[in-house]
């Protein structure tokens, strides 16, 4: 089972080297700063204390309830706003009225920072996960909307013609020809998606929770005042969007790239 | 490329892959005008066209470039309406796509994320065939063109005559009993087509159905039709009607014949407008729609858009980064 004779393995290690390696330069170019500048641990904490507090907060059983919160957040909210989203792009890629109608809209509750909404969502909504879910939708939907709405608008014409010669229906044509012509363009925008989608989550807990990594970051900075376990949760939500990202690329791989 | 498939046992009788008769057409009258849109002038398309074809006839239909050939096949076809004058199929009229057409274009439009056996099962997915007799016809067809082997194949991995052959069996998959064919081997090379042609003509014996197809090649259309009838400049009329007597099973040496040849010289001589500089002319513009630059057109053909690239992708294939 070594490397060499597995080419998919081998390929997948030549491309995880460099990841390593750069992370390995970040993390000594870290504790350089660190050691240079003198900053005490409650302004910049050194990657091993941070790292021992990520360690700590795990064993001690601190992390794992807002990281289960945080995550339930943002995969029910990503998959409801790409939901609602994919419907509503495919409607308003239909039917140029329901453009005209609705665009401005959508670009005002695009162009209104979601930050700004947060505290008004959390009023109307409560603090629980209905909140997250509303801040999150919002926010995810916007991007993948509108790409399903260019993806489907940008279907070959000659394609259309040739399910309609064989009597498609429109229904027909949305789910066998546009939807999966435009697949890549709708895949590629859920996979930007998921990251705001996180960034959702996060305004949302913030705009008032007792769970999630948000919540968790503003405890470490205040009551808690341990700025190393403020890092520690950063580095989780790093990791969270990181693999959600990886998540929605290898299925967009597995879908798209056999074309 | 293969030769030409051996007949299999299950296709022994025509009936075993079509209706066995051909269906009968009659065109009265038909005129068609496009209006232009913003204001630009309409154009009329299609003048006064009167035509019957008899059941299991070949009929070509060839004219200048741009002059309605292909819009004349739409109608047919039920995908546009004309609006003068009627389209009958088998005494019916055809008001919108029909089931007993099948169309086959000038570009194959394969469904890229399809495999073959899966772009040939398209029209009877949407027919709603049960899943066994989708699989069964499907394997059928793939016989009759000789591509079970690449049942599997996604479209991208195909070449484009084995792709035209793909949406060939797509377009028999419902038992048409007239095939319409839009200058269905255009975008091949001579030799290619050429042997497509003969192709389409074992194909036209084996299944029996009424072909009409749009060409502007002479000599392709005395080989392959019945009839050849000529069309003049937009608006469309016809200017000949002229039978082809030439014996069937034709042979690709018959396309080198003195008989062939006269046939060819009387069908230009009805070609208005059509100098070989002319042709060459309008094919050279043909080659690049205008107002599109070179820079656009591999993405304007591409069958589906690329998808965005990613910022961090571990799982691109190699040879990409």
């Amino acid at each position: 089972m070594t490397a060499a004779r597995h080419p998919r393995r081998r390929r997948l290690l030549g491309t995880l080297s460099p990841v390593a390696a750069s992370l390995a330069v970040f993390v000594v170019a870290w504790q350089l700063v660190v050691f240079v500048s003198g900053f005490p641990p409650y302004i910049l904490p050194g990657p091993l204390s941070v790292a021992e507090a990520f360690v700590r907060a795990w064993t001690d059983g601190t992390m794992w309830p807002h990281v289960a919160a945080t995550l339930v957040e943002v995969l029910l909210g990503f998959a409801l706003g790409a939901s609602v989203a994919i419907v509503a792009g495919i409607a308003l890629a239909r039917s140029p009225l329901a453009e005209r109608l609705l665009s401005p809209y959508l670009v005002a509750a695009q162009a209104t920072p979601v930050l700004a909404l947060a505290p008004l969502i959390a009023l109307w909504f409560g603090t629980g996960l209905p909140s997250k879910l509303v801040i999150t939708t919002l926010i995810v939907f916007f991007p993948v909307a509108v790409a399903t709405m260019v993806g489907i608008r940008s279907v070959d014409p000659r394609l259309l013609e040739m399910a309609r010669s064989f009597r498609a229906s429109s229904w027909q044509t949305v789910v066998r020809v546009e939807v999966p012509a435009a697949g890549p363009v709708i895949l590629g925008a859920m996979r930007v998606g998921v990251t705001l989608a996180v960034i959702g989550a996060i305004v949302g807990e913030w705009a008032g929770a007792n769970r999630g990594l948000g919540v968790l970051i503003n405890e470490a900075r205040g009551s808690l005042f341990d700025i190393p376990l403020m890092f520690a949760a950063l580095l989780q939500l790093a990791i969270i969007g990181v693999a959600l990202y990886l998540v929605m690329l290898f299925i967009e791989r597995r879908i798209v790239g056999a074309r | 490329m293969h030769p030409v498939p051996e007949p299999e046992a299950t296709m022994a009788t025509p009936s075993a892959h079509g209706r066995g008769t051909g269906a009968g057409i009659r065109l009265s009258g038909i005129g068609l005008t496009f209006h232009g849109a913003h204001g630009a002038p309409a154009t009329r398309v299609l003048e006064g066209i009167d035509l019957e074809i008899a059941p299991r006839e070949v009929v070509a239909l060839i004219g200048p470039n741009g002059c309605g050939k292909s819009t004349l096949l739409r109608v047919l076809a039920g995908l546009l309406a004309a609006d003068a004058g009627t389209v009958s199929i088998d005494g019916q009229t055809v008001t919108e796509p029909d089931p007993r057409v099948g169309l086959v274009f000038q570009e194959p439009r394969l469904l890229a994320w399809r495999s073959a056996e899966a772009n040939v099962r398209f029209p009877m997915e949407l027919a709603g065939w049960s899943r066994e007799r989708q699989t069964a016809r499907a394997d059928d067809l793939l016989g009759l063109v000789g591509l079970r082997e690449y049942a599997h194949s996604r479209p991208g991995t195909l070449s484009g005559g084995t792709r035209q052959r793909v949406s060939i069996a797509r377009a028999l998959a419902l038992e048409p009993s007239l095939i319409l064919l839009d200058e269905p081997f255009s975008a091949l090379d001579a030799l290619t087509r050429e042997r497509f042609n003969l192709e389409l003509l074992r194909l036209w014996e084996r299944t029996g159905t009424t072909i009409v197809l749009v060409t502007h090649s002479i000599p392709e259309a005395v080989f392959l039709a019945d009839r050849v009838v000529v069309l003049s400049p937009r608006p469309a009329r016809i200017v000949a009607d002229i039978r082809v007597g030439l014996p069937r099973p034709r042979r690709l040496s018959d396309l080198d014949s003195a008989f062939v040849s006269s046939l060819a010289a009387d069908v230009r001589a009805h070609l208005v407008d059509t100098t070989d500089d002319a042709i060459a002319m309008e094919e050279a513009r043909m080659a690049i729609p205008a107002g599109l630059t070179p820079r656009d057109l591999p993405r304007r053909y591409a069958e589906t858009d690329p998808g965005t690239p990613a910022l961090f992708d571990p799982f691109a294939p190699e040879d990409e980064s």
